[in-house]
């Protein structure tokens, strides 16, 4: 039995934020009350920590199977640990792709081995994620993926994406698409506009994905199907969400830290700010801002992009998208959005707890009965990522060296403590 | 004194102090390639790597010569029989390049951004010879110093430039080089290859898709070599370029009487400019060429040679002769 005492619980599920301990016996939450004894417990001291259900996180790439000189799931996870996170969904664009459920149970074995969290896989839509036959979804399913992406790329067709969106309906889970229209991506390698100008990169315009999460909203009208938009950068996605959920269509969207942190004039030729989506305009970041706080949004996801370092060590235009991004998650929500007056500090949170799980069709809340996951941070701890000490096995962050206030202090999976700052 | 460079990366970085100097730099080196005996001993015992990562004639033999006259010993890096073919990395080849000591760089290569990436992992001078879409700064300064000797300044005149501008680092360098000395900048081409947006890229600049407008009062035409190569989107009939944008002589009436034709090279005779002009009295295209030399050699002297800004000209010292 662990005694989490003295802290502040912040429940978005039931609204609570108030003084109180929590008890765990074994992987479960035994009692939630005001000064709990529990006498033979283990005390962790909590004070002056808040106390919050364990963090999801939608969206990373674990490169395990094949890419394991960038990162492997033990410490893909042990990284997601020290950033908060109790669980993670990892994207199927390994080698191989995650299409069949001998490579979902690979996954999950190597998993319950060696990672210091939970790690949900995310199957692949098409067979080896190349837009044409669909991927196993219903035995992957059973082996335990917990939706469906071509991630790294868009789902191929309109057409592929009904029958994809057909079948999953019938299978309970939701389609995570990337949206991208290729012919307008054409080769860019950031946010087309004055800057991508100045620099002489080639430029991605903002609708090349707006394009294709209209093309999936509606497909979605189509199918009545659960759709969720990965890693959405723009403010025209963001607009056809919204219309797709006044419609009552099930429709869900995430978005980065770096994403609603950095934006298009905050790119240098270091390809640390190279990412897909690429960094947005600065009035784009602002609707971003604008939909985490009225709601919009259903989560934060960090895109945890590993990529070695001799990989990312090259010119701008040849280096591979992407960023790591557990370990700095919760601090750039603290620095960006919270300490900045733009959302709550429960608002926050949500958006890291029941917000991907309502995604992923489950609650997320600190009560009894409920597994033992619990993420606790401070919201004033100072202190600098460095990520040379990141157990990552890839450096591949703009954020190296960012003097932070809020920090993962402690973090509980299934009863046990993976991670104590 | 003025701040010395420690590298050549670009124009936009440069002050306007500096862009002077380095024209006066390069004022006594124009005057010595009409020498007899074109060598210097100026940089004696230094080396210069030239390494182009795309292939090039005239600006890689430019800098060579430069070198040369300067009497520095050269080691050069072509694309096509490096190790980059067996999958080296830029870096690891530089690198490579540093390890045999030279005591500076030139770098041309198809990135965006590869000298300013080199240059903050080597200890030596970097010199751009172009990056990708984004700038050649030597030929913005050779094209500025080509503007001062034929027009007698170089502030305020009204600079055409005709082409395919977004893919181009040469409008980019001569835009940022140009606008720090009152130039009013008029850019013009095909409207997929001059999108309105670059109106935002420096001040007194317009974009126009109609070349007569473009064209009306310019002091200075700047004709862009249409850079099959590097377009990204469907491309443009040649029929309709040359219908729309070719720099004809009944065109080049419309600007002012004594306006100065520029082209970069090498000129693809009848498509973007008409021979007519490229040979005319307007042009200024083999004086670019020779520019070229002196501003290259002003270039490796300032950043090479390490003398002191106000030192004397190695030019104009005559027992500087080499024997």
């Amino acid at each position: 039995m662990l005694l989490i005492k003295n802290g502040r619980v912040l429940d978005p599920a039931s609204k609570t934020d108030a003084a109180l301990d929590v008890l765990l016996d074994g992987e479960r939450i035994s009692r939630v009350g005001a000064n709990l004894e529990a006498p033979g417990a283990e005390i962790l001291d909590a004070k002056g920590l808040i106390v919050a259900p364990g963090f999801i996180d939608l969206h990373c790439h674990l490169r395990e199977p094949g890419q394991e000189m960038s990162e492997t799931i033990e410490t893909g996870t042990r990284s997601a640990a020290r950033g908060g996170f109790t669980a993670v969904c990892c994207m199927p664009n390994t080698n191989p792709v995650n299409d069949n459920a001998s490579v979902t149970r690979g996954i999950v074995e190597r998993a319950a081995a060696s990672a210091s969290v939970r790690v949900w896989p995310i199957g692949a839509a098409s067979m080896g994620s190349k837009g044409e036959a669909l991927a196993e979804i219903a035995a992957m399913k059973s082996a335990g993926i917990v939706a469906v992406s071509d991630d790294g790329k868009p789902v191929a067709t309109a057409r592929l994406m009904r029958q994809v969106m057909d079948y999953c309906n019938s299978l309970d889970l939701p389609v995570i698409d990337h949206c991208e229209d290729p012919s307008l991506f054409a080769g860019g390698v950031m946010r087309e506009g004055p800057q991508s100008l100045r620099l002489g990169l080639q430029g991605i315009p903002a609708q090349s994905e707006s394009i294709c999460a209209g093309r999936d909203v509606e497909v979605a009208a189509l199918t009545g199907a659960r759709l969720h938009i990965a890693h959405m950068s723009t403010r025209g996605s963001l607009e056809y969400v919204r219309w797709a959920r006044k419609q009552g269509l099930r429709v869900t969207c995430e978005v980065t830290p770096h994403h609603f942190t950095l934006t298009d004039e905050d790119v240098r030729y270091d390809s640390n700010y190279k990412m897909n989506p690429p960094l947005a305009s600065r009035a784009d970041r602002d609707a971003l801002i604008a939909g985490l706080a009225d709601g919009s949004v259903d989560a934060i996801a960090t895109d945890h992009a590993p990529h070695h370092p001799a990989s990312k060590d090259v010119e701008f235009d040849r280096a591979p998208f992407g960023i790591t991004g557990f370990e700095t998650a919760l601090a750039l929500g603290l620095s960006e959005l919270v300490h900045t007056g733009k959302i709550p500090l429960m608002r926050l949170v949500e958006l890291f707890t029941t917000g991907p799980a309502r995604v992923l069709g489950f609650a997320r809340k600190i009560a009894s009965g409920e597994p033992a996951d619990l993420t606790l941070f401070s919201a004033d701890h100072e202190w600098t990522f460095r990520a040379a000490e990141s157990p990552s096995k890839s450096r591949n962050t703009p954020f190296d060296g960012r003097a932070f206030r809020g920090a993962p202090m402690a973090t509980i999976v299934a009863g046990r403590l993976v991670f104590k700052r | 004194m003025l701040q010395r460079l420690s590298h050549l990366l670009g124009t936009e970085a440069l002050s306007h102090e500096q862009i002077l100097f380095l024209l006066d730099q390069a004022k006594p080196f124009q005057e010595f390639q009409r020498y007899p005996l074109k060598k210097l001993a100026t940089l004696r015992g230094k080396t210069v790597a030239i390494a182009f990562f795309e292939s090039s004639t005239r600006t890689r033999i430019s800098f060579t010569t430069a070198a040369a006259r300067l009497g520095a010993d050269t080691m050069a890096l072509q694309a096509e029989s490096s190790s980059l073919k067996k999958g080296e990395s830029l870096i690891d080849t530089v690198r490579t390049l540093e390890a045999m000591r030279p005591d500076g760089i030139v770098i041309r290569h198809p990135s965006s951004g590869a000298p300013a990436f080199v240059a903050e992992r080597l200890e030596i001078p970097v010199l751009n010879a172009g990056d990708g879409t984004h700038e050649h700064p030597t030929q913005a300064l050779l094209d500025a110093l080509t503007i001062r000797d034929r027009k007698g300044k170089l502030e305020d005149w009204n600079v055409t430039i005709l082409g395919d501008i977004v893919h181009s680092r040469v409008a980019r360098s001569n835009i940022h080089l140009l606008s720090k000395f009152g130039t009013r900048i008029t850019l013009c081409g095909p409207a997929m290859w001059v999108p309105r947006e670059l109106e935002n890229f420096a001040p007194n600049l317009r974009v126009t898709h109609r070349i007569e407008e473009a064209l009306e009062g310019a002091d200075v035409v700047m004709v862009l070599r249409v850079q099959t190569e590097r377009i990204h989107e469907p491309s443009l009939a040649a029929d309709e370029y040359i219908a729309g944008y070719q720099l004809t002589p009944a065109r080049l009436r419309l600007a002012r009487p004594d306006a100065l034709v520029l082209h970069p090279g090498p000129i693809v005779r009848g498509l973007e400019i008409d021979s007519a002009v490229a040979d005319g009295p307007q042009s200024g295209v083999l004086e670019q060429v020779t520019n070229g030399l002196a501003v290259r050699m002003g270039l490796l002297y300032h950043l090479i040679g390490g003398a002191p800004t106000d030192a004397p000209h190695p030019a104009k010292d005559r027992s500087n002769a080499s024997d």
